[in-house]
């Protein structure tokens, strides 16, 4: 009997992940993910501002409707993309060690880590507005109460220090509270984010709500933060010049601009890198006044 | 005689030939300096249109701002005209003034046409007392598929009457003539029975223009200008959204027709809401900033 032949292993393409497909970057241009030794993990598209503008308007198309949804059923959606990850939790446990060199042990804390944060942010969705929103006394025959809004489309430029954890940190605060959001890895290891895009595709997650972009920071701030549909822009880990640039580029369609720091994995792992208070800087409070007693 | 003159002289059309055509030149990519001019060009060829039975008296005179002063502070051109139902023409007219923007009006109980030929003929004699400097009229389809080609001929040849000043559009509804054939036969017929243009679509109906019946249309008008040296106009209608999409016709028309029908006088889009999408992309080049229709007025 001949032996047969040796199997040749199917290797994943890795694209972006713009209103719940998989398209490639309209630039052609990838670059060459390396592992922490050096070698090569694997090939990813390096987005260009036409990729952001495109996912901009995905996400601008999304958002409506994702802020309409119950916040109930918000939560239940962040609760499902956590289910997802952890019935994949081998797959990135394998990836983050095959591109950032974590142990074994240490890519088993961050998967369980990214779940809980989820599922953490999940319970948040039905209960930060009473958290947030004030009833304020006034001096007239007025019941006035202040209540907390999604901002829209934000922009997150996610860790260069933690590849699941820190994204995971990115995105689920913003959507939440029902803005859609655009996120730029640029990153050590932009394999585990396309890895996480196909668990939000498979998470009952409106396409849309959350894109993910791998490409240059440098190269995609100004644009997001000059885009006039961008209502907000979170940087992790931005040097002065970069917050500068984003800071002065934002004003002229008065964005929300947030800056936090980042860090290595145990940064991440910190209770103080999950708070409802990481929910505020992209909700609006508004208030209303409702007469009574007349 | 029309019938005669239609039956031996049209060639059939190439299908695949003109699908690859249009293909080809609807790759094709435009920058910078020549980006800006045609959009500009799009913007002044434009009739913006509304044609809704939500359409009130308020709702076209802010379209008549608009198409006036398509982008308030800058130097973006009037468009080429504002076309309404016929019963919204005087306040199309009184809205416009003298801004040199002309009023167009769909006629000949638009989109169907389904109505007596003295019934059509009427609407458009009180049209364009009211006013109108276009006439935008619906050929008569159901005449034109039995293969009555002689009584779509004479419809046209009395409405360009009925016309008197009034420039004619006659639209062919393409998208319910299933061939290109059909489209050549249509074309041929609308431009020797007078038509100063002819016009894809109604936009009620899918699909409305695409770039191949444009290009079949265009090259239409092309024969007949190198056989008698008249020139007709051409207007594309219905489902033009994009800036992208309109300078891939503005190519078609030069590479088809070349420069003398890049103008409004012979060239227009038939479209609602593809002025914003222009206005857009006008702003992106000025500003380098990509832009938000949530600072543009709606369409």
């Amino acid at each position: 009997m001949a032996k047969a032949p040796e199997r040749i292993t199917v290797r994943k393409t890795y694209k972006l992940f713009i209103g719940g497909a998989f398209p490639r970057s309209e630039s052609g241009r990838y670059t060459v993910a390396r592992d922490d030794k050096g070698a090569p993990v694997a090939n990813v598209c390096r987005a260009s501002r036409k990729d952001l503008r495109d996912a901009v308007v995905a996400a601008r198309k999304a958002q409506e409707g994702w802020a309409k949804r119950t916040a109930f059923n918000r939560g239940q959606i962040l609760y499902r993309m956590a289910e997802m990850l952890e019935s994949r939790s081998a797959v990135f446990e394998a990836a983050l060690t095959a591109a950032t060199g974590l142990s074994a042990k240490a890519a088993e804390g961050e998967v369980g880590a990214a779940v809980d944060r989820l599922v953490w942010y999940a319970g948040w969705a039905d209960k930060f507005p009473q958290f947030m929103g004030t009833t304020n006394p006034v001096a007239s025959a007025h019941f006035n109460f202040t209540f907390p809004e999604a901002t829209g489309v934000v922009v997150a430029f996610a860790s260069e220090g933690s590849a699941l954890l820190g994204l995971v940190s990115a995105i689920a605060p913003v959507i939440v509270s029902g803005n859609s959001v655009v996120v730029v890895v640029s990153g050590p290891a932009p394999t585990v984010a396309m890895e996480l895009a196909e668990v939000l595709a498979t998470s009952d997650l409106p396409g849309g709500v959350v894109n993910i972009l791998t490409g240059l920071r440098d190269e995609l701030a100004p644009h997001a933060a000059r885009h006039m549909d961008v209502d907000g822009i979170l940087c992790v880990g931005a040097d002065d010049a970069t917050r500068k640039l984003i800071g002065v580029e934002a004003a002229e369609s008065v964005k929300r601009v947030h800056f936090e720091d980042d860090g290595d994995l145990s940064h991440w792992h910190d209770e103080a890198r999950q708070s409802p208070y990481l929910i505020v800087p992209f909700v609006e409070l508004k208030t209303a006044w409702h007469p009574m007693g007349m | 005689m029309t019938r005669h003159f239609v039956a031996s002289q049209m060639r059939t059309v190439d299908q695949v030939g003109v699908e690859e055509r249009a293909a080809r030149l609807s790759s094709r990519s435009i920058k910078k300096g020549a980006k800006v001019q045609g959009l500009r060009l799009a913007v002044a060829m434009m009739d913006l249109t509304s044609l809704e039975g939500r359409d009130t008296a308020g709702r076209i005179q802010s379209l008549c701002r608009k198409a006036m002063v398509p982008l308030p502070g800058s130097d973006v051109p009037h468009v080429a005209a504002v076309c309404v139902y016929p019963p919204l023409v005087s306040v199309a007219k009184r809205a416009l003034g003298r801004s040199g923007v002309h009023v167009a009006a769909v006629a000949t109980y638009f989109p169907s046409g389904q109505a007596q030929l003295s019934e059509r003929l009427d609407e458009v004699r009180r049209t364009v007392a009211a006013g109108a400097d276009e006439i935008d009229m619906v050929i008569n389809r159901n005449a034109f598929l039995a293969g009555d080609h002689a009584q779509v001929f004479d419809e046209i040849a009395a409405c360009k009457e009925a016309c008197g000043k009034a420039h004619l559009k006659v639209i062919l509804e393409t998208g319910e003539l299933v061939t290109y054939d059909n489209v050549r036969r249509a074309s041929l017929i609308a431009i020797e029975a007078g038509a100063d243009f002819i016009k894809t679509s109604t936009g009620k109906v899918t699909p409305a223009a695409t770039l191949p019946v444009t290009l079949v249309m265009l090259e239409t008008i092309r024969d007949h200008y190198i056989r008698t040296g008249k020139m007709v106009g051409m207007k594309p209608a219905g489902g033009i959204r994009t800036a992208k999409d309109a300078l891939r016709y503005l190519i078609m028309v030069k590479e088809t027709l070349g420069d003398a029908w890049l103008s409004p006088d012979w060239f227009r889009f038939g479209a609602s809401t593809l002025l914003n999408d222009v206005l857009l992309q006008l702003e992106k080049e000025r500003t380098g900033r990509y832009q938000s229709d949530r600072y543009l007025s709606l369409p």
